[in-house]
């Protein structure tokens, strides 16, 4: 997959992945050997019928292709982009023990993008079927929400979306950065699920402008929460709250919501200084640190507290941003932040780590090592510890069950609460996981809920 | 939280007064900086791209008995819903409003409206009393009045200053913090306060808060993060409005 040179990206907002062109979608659309296994469907969270659509591909029908892959995901131009398919269905290819998997990813954001620039070659879409009279309430429009609304609003339902930003996308507008996945994608993606009918209405926070139950009790039959997992976590060492120290939720939103990387044409500043430590080593934190760069820093660095094997970011992500020129400071681990005593960070104080035994989540425990302390100069930390949910919904929702890291408590396979008509997916109910991961429970969720108002459970 | 267009930043201003029959929400700003100057030329009929509220925890009310309200300047606005909230609630509400000027006085009949008494003062003498708003202030807690609650809202100095001076009284205090926020639903912890030692979000944990637990300094210099910019973007724009005027 063609890319910007590393120097030259690091410096802008455009797309780093520059996507196939026809020749090569066809070249690599007929590595497929349409296998009569099909391993890979079942690989996918959304279960696409991906032997068909590379099918359509090689044989040049693209409109037919479009057809496919939306007959079962909605948003194929964001997971074309985002989707970690080396762990989901390329990786059970029938190839991948031969050459190499065949690129489903590249080939799927290739037909969404085709579909973008094509509308007027795309046959109408099929007819909606009569409107059931049955009215649901999806609160959150991230990946789960949006998916969950199109399901339903292609079963004839009414679905109205509830936004509490002022634009629609969720993390998908918020969090995912510019580069990975432009933004006019995602309206885009929106403008399809609103066209198969569903409402979007945005600046509405549940919890607050209407609750769950109020929603119920003013006429819809079923409610989702999508909420997702949008409340911070924080290091909650001394010296925290000093000027410059970020979350990255907040860094992430200047920038990719409020374009702060276009400031002053556009009015939400960011603070970016020279030497930028971003702690934390997931998807999130590689975000974090290429925003960075292409907001100007002088230095960027990754600070892990364990060693490179264990970075849970998808290798891709980690790879670009070490050629992008990113530092990355493994086994290490902030223990106090320091200001200049006028209110900004000025360095922070770090502790060398060494792996020990396992710890709950599987992987090697980090073990400080005393008398390793040494000092970062920094002018900027961003946090990106990962995040859970927003305590809101569970605050004001009456009989939702939750647990102690604050997440819904769902049926795994229907995506049903505890709570009468109340269904949650996504990572209200997993804590924070991925775009498409969000989606798959998003149709489960959907599938339920149309069984429910079709009064068939 | 308000956003006047595409482009624009996300602000949080407070929700004076709402009329449900007639489906309006008041709100008053001072013109400040870029977004609020923007906001200051828009016409009856205009519209603004984004408003949602109303966020935060409410203000709790309750009979205290007395009750002290103190507005700094165009705080009125925030403090007129709590004062007439207090009334109602059977307290007795004495209302001290406070301004740089006569200009800056805004509200002062509506204010005393829903007031047992109100004390008007102006640093420059210009109008009501000459001084501070912790002058009268002291004086009624040096009467030996008993002041159930003191409300504080205006300028985080101003708050800082009349929780100064109502703690050695032992009042309880609150004031209504004002850190920058970006969304305002707790999502990304620009709004982070420090009280009683805790950092807390003021756009879900607060505005309110015991104003004598709040970390003020740690407050003043988080406001002053994007003074830079602050003043770029008013350069900008007042440039612009120069080459079309």
């Amino acid at each position: 997959m063609p890319r910007q040179e590393a120097v030259a990206r690091a410096k802008n907002f455009k797309e780093v992945a520059l996507g196939y062109t026809p020749a090569m979608a066809a070249e690599e659309a007929g590595r497929c050997i349409q296998c009569p296994k099909r391993p890979c469907v079942a690989g996918c969270p959304v279960n696409i019928d991906i032997p068909e659509f590379i099918k359509a591909v090689r044989d040049g029908k693209m409109a037919e292709a479009v057809t496919v892959l939306k007959k079962t995901n909605a948003l194929p131009g964001v997971c074309g982009r985002v989707c970690p398919q080396e762990s989901q269905c390329e990786a059970q290819c029938t190839l991948l023990k031969q050459k190499a998997p065949v690129a489903i990813g590249r080939l799927e954001r290739y037909v969404a993008d085709w579909e973008r620039e094509n509308k007027a070659a795309m046959p109408p879409g099929a007819a909606l079927p009569p409107p059931t009279g049955k009215k649901v309430a999806v609160i959150g429009s991230g990946p789960s929400g949006l998916t969950v609304a199109a399901e339903l609003a292609k079963k004839g339902h009414a679905v109205s979306i509830f936004e509490a930003l002022h634009v629609g996308g969720g993390v998908l507008m918020y969090g995912i950065p510019e580069f990975r996945l432009p933004k006019e994608i995602v309206q885009n993606e929106i403008n399809f699920v609103k066209s198969l009918g569903a409402e979007l209405v945005l600046d509405a926070v549940i919890g607050k402008c209407d609750t769950i139950d109020e929603l119920l009790a003013g006429g819809y039959d079923a409610v989702f929460l999508g909420t997702g997992a949008g409340l911070p976590m924080f290091l909650n060492i001394p010296g925290e709250n000093a000027n410059g120290i970020y979350s990255a939720n907040e860094w992430l939103t200047r920038t990719n919501l409020m374009k702060a990387y276009l400031f002053p044409n556009y009015d939400t500043p960011l603070k970016v200084g020279k030497k930028v430590a971003v702690i934390g080593g997931g998807n999130v934190a590689m975000d974090a640190a290429r925003c960075a760069l292409r907001l100007g820093a002088a230095e960027v660095y990754i600070v892990y507290r364990r060693s490179e094997a264990e970075l849970p970011a998808r290798k891709e992500e980690v790879e670009n941003a070490m050629e992008e020129g990113i530092i990355f400071k493994f086994l290490t681990n902030p223990t106090k932040f320091l200001g200049d005593g006028k209110g900004w960070v000025t360095g922070m104080e770090c502790i060398q780590m060494e792996l020990g035994e396992p710890d709950a989540s599987g992987r090697r425990r980090p073990i400080a090592k005393a008398g390793s302390e040494f000092v970062m100069n920094i002018d900027t930390a961003v946090v990106a510890l990962g995040t859970t949910p927003n305590p809101l919904i569970a605050a004001t929702t009456i009989g939702l069950k939750t647990t102690g890291h604050g997440t819904v408590v769902a049926d795994e396979t229907t995506g049903k609460t505890v709570k009468d008509k109340v269904w949650a997916g996504g990572d209200i109910v997993t804590g924070a996981a991925t775009v498409i991961s969000a989606m798959g429970a998003g149709k489960r969720a959907a599938a339920d809920i149309d069984k429910y108002l079709m009064g068939k459970k | 939280m308000l956003t006047k267009d595409e482009k624009g930043e996300r602000i949080p201003l407070t929700i004076a007064d709402s009329d449900a029959k007639a489906g309006t929400v008041t709100i008053v700003f001072m013109e400040v900086g870029k977004t609020t100057r923007e906001l200051g030329l828009l016409q009856t009929g205009d519209s603004i791209m984004s408003l949602t509220g109303p966020l935060g925890l409410p203000t709790h009310i309750e009979n205290y008995g007395t009750v002290v309200c103190v507005a700094g300047g165009f705080a009125v606005a925030p403090v007129m819903p709590i004062a007439r909230a207090m009334k109602q609630a059977g307290n007795k509400v004495i209302s001290i409003l406070g301004a740089r000027n006569k200009e800056l006085i805004f509200w002062e009949d509506e204010l005393r409206s829903v007031s047992d008494k109100l004390i008007v003062t102006t640093d420059d003498g210009t109008y009501g009393r000459k001084g501070l708003v912790t002058e009268p202030l002291k004086e009624i807690l040096e009467s030996g009045e008993k002041i159930g609650l003191v409300v504080a809202i205006g300028p985080s100095i101003m708050m800082k200053f009349c929780a100064k001076t109502t703690q050695p009284f032992g009042v309880k205090t609150i004031v209504s913090l004002n850190p920058v926020m970006v969304d305002g639903t707790g999502m990304c912890g620009c709004c982070r306060v420090v009280v009683g030692g805790q950092t807390k979000f003021a756009c879900v944990d607060g505005p309110d808060f015991d104003a004598h637990q709040v970390d003020w300094d740690l407050l003043a210099a988080r406001q002053r993060t994007y003074l830079e910019e602050e003043k770029q973007a008013m350069e900008n724009w007042q440039c612009q409005c120069g080459k079309h005027s």
